[in-house]
């Protein structure tokens, strides 16, 4: 029989869902020389309720849905193959840019099919077109959108394990155990999987059904686990895509133009440049004058060297100013409904400034365009749109293009779009030659996707220690979703709630993940875009830092005007019992409300998204010895010396995984707060370097930092990457409020300050030091 | 183009090229040496942290004519061997702790950790917060906590 997935499960009548915990589904073995199988889910769209206005959107469908029913057609396309060798492989259709989902990707096929950990191989699948909407990485949604498919396939691959040595072993299925690998028959006599994967392959597709484990068994997922590469990482043999060797790709970089968007009109010295020493080729493509050379220093050289007639780029003249006074145009009245007379009213308006979401590994893309096919190698999360992109690019079909995806350098959501592979392949054809294309570190924030400037205004009132209203204006300068999460709104269209009908896609993604757990009367939260100029993207957690900051902070104003505590106003009025437990673990842990010195303060917030809860507690240090501490090339200022986050993030597979993330989030929350932001002046970003975008450093952390995984029941794993940014950017801002008495109205606080030197942006790359030796320790 | 020699990781290695490159080129592009990571190329993340004669160092900002045929260069790939083990104290520690998320910065946040224990002692004290402080290796994943934990860890057995 067929039945229905647990995960994310509804049958046909309107809000029913199956019930919880069911465990049978159906999979295929496949034709293969050994064991091969994949799982099957059913195509049937899920309906979902009607959306009443309270509560909101994304309680009851949010983004995760939307990303896993746009998986869940193709699920039967993903495969697990045992070896020979007793190893199981399995290559993940999601990019691994330091989350650890190829770690937990294992430990679930390790759970299910009783195989050690160390045993299960997750590399990463190259482009897929026939995978449809089902290989983007983003919205902290691999776990959530795979768990269950990757069960399925790991059950029955044992379930088909057993069946060959039951034949194998002259005993019956159910007698049998497996464990570690090898299954044992009650004689005593037993056969590895190693033994059986030849045996239990099927030269024919069948169809079967298998049972998934039970919760209560689990003995791997919830148990802490190192990352799978931990080993090649500390010991520099883990491979990015600049680490390849790919035979004649040689080092290639991109003379920019000094305004954002320019393109070059002409070069004056191309003759002068190619006799440089080392200098293969020089090319013009439509982002700038790419160079190809021996080494990348050769580059570097090059680049500086390039004299170019650019032409005007996308915002010339601009400067944060003027953007923000568009922004102001955009922003949609605040309409509050009729309330008493006697309610009193908070208003807030908040401005954060443009921030770069580049990750260490700069941009990066090896390509070997050919006259009919081409071949690109990239860190990328969404990498059938870049496939299709590349072809487009190039002029080849897009079965022409194979797109190898590697691991990445930190993505942040960076890696959403294809950039570097792009261009990589238009460079390449250009050249006519193999590139290993390499964007400098000043390219990254000058040219680079940047997390949108955005405005929010918030109007709440009250009366009789009753929120009546709350309404949240986001105004912001157009976010790009063309990476492919726009193209899975239009797929999943006729399965989105209602209400969403004629919601441009980022709208539709500010509905889908923004909620407000509090009762707080009318909520209502609308976003509006303007200025599609930058190149911005989804940076981690796209919109709820931004919204969770404001928010969070006019709440502590609702708490102090209406004679509450914060934390106590919060319990008072969240309505999710798990936004209220995490909230309640970190305040007893962090020691909420003990007697601090002035100048310093603690700061508590919540978020709730991706099927989970956060809440963090920190406690900041304002006081001017520490405000104004001095270290060369980096932001000092007020400093964060405590955090406490606790999450629930549902059925959790890596409790070292997730606190990895949860530590990732804090660092991110803290420089989205105080540090972190790009200066737009004269039609470009003035930052070209980290000695001038001031991401969270060692100097800025918290030297006391703890973690609490809440316990849950549910059966269903939450998103982990992004979860921990919203509530500490948030909890940080409101610390930083309360230790100096001065709520801030934009971020990051330090924004105001541009101690640093500009770079020049012609030429656009500094030349690199030469007294490293000078600086040793 | 001109010849230079210098020791890499243990080995006497001659490269043939122009005296301007920096070293780190000479080791990525023109060795294969691919553990120091280029993050700035002006000296700014640390992403590629090696040591020079046992200090911690960045190739991006040395140029490849001021390494002389002493000069003992290594890069985390020969970091173990400077203990005779397959895994240095401060590699285990970074293991035990689980430190690396995307991996990118860690062999140059572990050459600097290892230079910045040396350093404190020399100078007669264990390592502090302070030292921590100190370290300008930059982690875009933010695992700075498990950097600091892992670091104190590794000193204690180096």
């Amino acid at each position: 029989m067929t039945d229905i997935p647990a995960q994310g499960s509804r049958t046909s009548g309107r809000g029913e869902r199956a019930p919880i915990g069911r465990r049978t589904f159906m999979g295929y073995v496949l034709a293969g020389a050994t064991l091969a199988v994949a799982a099957e889910l059913p195509l049937g769209a899920p309906a979902h309720a009607a959306v009443p206005s309270v509560p909101q959107i994304p309680e009851l469908y949010d983004l995760e849905d939307m990303q896993t029913d746009a998986a869940r057609p193709t699920s039967a396309l993903i495969k697990i193959v045992l070896h020979e060798d007793g190893t199981a492989s399995f290559e993940l259709p999601r990019m691994e840019v330091g989350q650890g989902i190829t770690t937990s990707t294992a430990m679930i096929i390790a759970e299910e099919l009783d195989l050690p950990v160390d045993k299960v191989r997750v590399t990463l699948a190259p482009a897929r077109p026939e995978l449809l909407l089902n290989q983007l990485t983003g919205g902290s949604n691999t776990t959530v959108s795979m768990f269950t498919p990757v069960r399925v396939a790991a059950a029955i691959a044992r379930k088909a394990l057993l069946e060959a040595a039951a034949i194998e072993l002259g005993s019956a299925v159910g007698l049998l155990k497996s464990k570690a690998g090898v299954i044992s028959a009650p004689d005593g006599s037993s056969v590895s999987y190693g033994e059986l994967a030849v045996r239990a392959a099927s030269s024919t597709v069948k169809m079967v059904e298998a049972e998934l484990k039970p919760v209560s068994e689990f003995s791997v997922i919830g148990k802490p686990h190192g990352r799978d590469d931990a080993r090649l990482a500390v010991t520099g043999q883990k491979k990015y895509a600049m680490d390849l060797q790919v035979p004649d790709a040689l080092p290639t970089m991109v003379c920019r133009p000094p305004t954002l968007n320019g393109s070059p009109k002409s070069v004056r010295n191309k003759a002068e440049v190619l006799a440089l020493p080392g200098v293969t080729d020089v090319a013009v493509v439509d982002t700038g004058v790419a160079v190809r050379a021996i080494t990348f220093g050769h580059c570097i050289d090059a680049v500086r060297a390039l004299q170019v007639e650019w032409a005007a780029g996308s915002v010339e003249g601009e400067s944060d100013e003027t953007i923000l006074a568009r922004l102001r145009k955009a922003e949609l009245p605040l309409a509050v409904p009729d309330i008493p007379l006697l309610a009193k009213t908070v208003e807030a308006d908040f401005t954060f400034m443009f921030r770069s979401s580049a990750a260490l590994e700069p941009n990066c893309a090896i390509a070997d365009v050919r006259i009919d096919r081409a071949t690109v190698w990239a860190g990328l999360k969404s990498p059938i749109v870049a496939q299709g992109d590349i072809a487009k690019a190039v002029g080849l079909p897009q079965t022409a293009v194979t797109v190898n995806v590697i691991t990445g350098g930190g993505s942040f959501g960076h890696k959403l779009f294809g950039d570097a592979a792009i261009e990589a392949a238009k460079i390449s054809k250009a050249m006519g030659k193999p590139v290993k294309l390499m964007w400098h570190r000043a390219d990254e924030p000058r040219q680079g996707r940047v997390h949108p400037m955005a405005t929010s205004r918030i109007r709440a009132t009250y009366l009789a220690g009753q929120v009546l209203t709350f309404e949240q204006r986001h105004t912001s300068v157009v976010t790009d979703f063309s990476h492919g999460l726009g193209e899975m709104i239009t797929a999943t269209a006729d399965r989105l709630p209602t209400g969403l009908g004629g919601l441009a896609f980022s709208e539709t993604i500010f509905t889908l993940t923004q909620e407000l757990p509090y009762n707080f009367g009318v909520v209502t939260q609308l976003l509006s875009e303007t200025d599609s100029r930058f190149n911005t993207g989804s940076m981690r957690n796209i919109y709820s830092p931004d919204v969770a900051c404001a928010n969070e902070l006019v709440i502590d104003q609702l708490a102090k005007k209406m004679g509450k505590d914060p934390l106590e106003f919060r319990l008072a009025f969240l309505k999710n019992a798990r936004v209220k437990a995490a909230l309640k673990k970190v305040a007893e842990v962090g020691d909420w409300g003990r007697s601090m010195p002035a100048g310093t303060a603690q700061g508590i917030a919540i978020h709730s998204e991706y099927k989970g809860a956060t809440a963090v507690l920190v406690e900041i240090d304002c006081r001017p010895q520490t405000v104004n501490r001095k270290v060369p090339n980096g932001a000092t200022g007020p400093r964060v010396t405590k955090a406490v986050i606790a999450v629930d993030a549902g059925l959790v597979i890596n409790p070292k995984g997730l606190e990895a993330q949860m530590m990732g989030g804090v660092s991110d929350g803290i420089a989205l707060a105080l540090t972190s932001s790009l200066h737009l002046r004269n039609g470009h970003f003035l930052e070209a370097s980290w000695d001038n975008y001031f991401y969270t450093r060692q100097w800025n952390v918290p030297t006391d930092f703890q973690c609490v995984v809440m316990p849950s029941d549910s059966q269903q794993p939450g998103g982990a990457g992004e979860a921990g940014v919203a509530a500490s950017v948030a909890a940080v801002a409101c610390a930083y409020a309360r230790a100096t008495g001065t709520v801030p109205t934009r971020f990051p606080v330090n924004h105001s300050t541009v101690d640093f030197e500009v770079k020049p942006f012609v030429p656009p790359v500094p030349q690199s030091p030469s007294d490293g030796l000078s600086h040793t320790f | 183009m001109s010849t230079h020699t210098f020791i890499l990781n243990g080995k006497p290695v001659t490269v043939d090229v122009d005296d301007s490159v920096r070293l780190l080129w000479v080791l990525r592009d023109v060795l294969g040496v691919t553990g120091p990571k280029y993050g700035c190329g002006i000296n700014v993340c640390k992403a590629c942290t090696s040591h020079v004669n046992g200090k911690a160092f960045n190739p991006c900002s040395v140029e490849v004519k001021d390494i002389g045929p002493d000069d003992e260069i290594t890069t985390i790939e020969g970091l173990a061997d400077t203990v005779d083990a397959d895994l240095h104290p401060m590699q285990e520690a970074w293991l035990e702790y689980d430190v690396a998320q995307c991996g990118y910065c860690q062999p140059g946040q572990i050459m600097a950790a290892v230079a910045k224990v040396r350093q404190a002692r020399a100078a007669g004290h264990e390592i502090t917060d302070a030292d921590l402080d100190e370290i300008r290796n930059i982690c875009r994943c933010g695992t700075y906590n498990r950097i600091r934990e892992a670091i104190k860890a590794g000193a204690e057995r180096m």
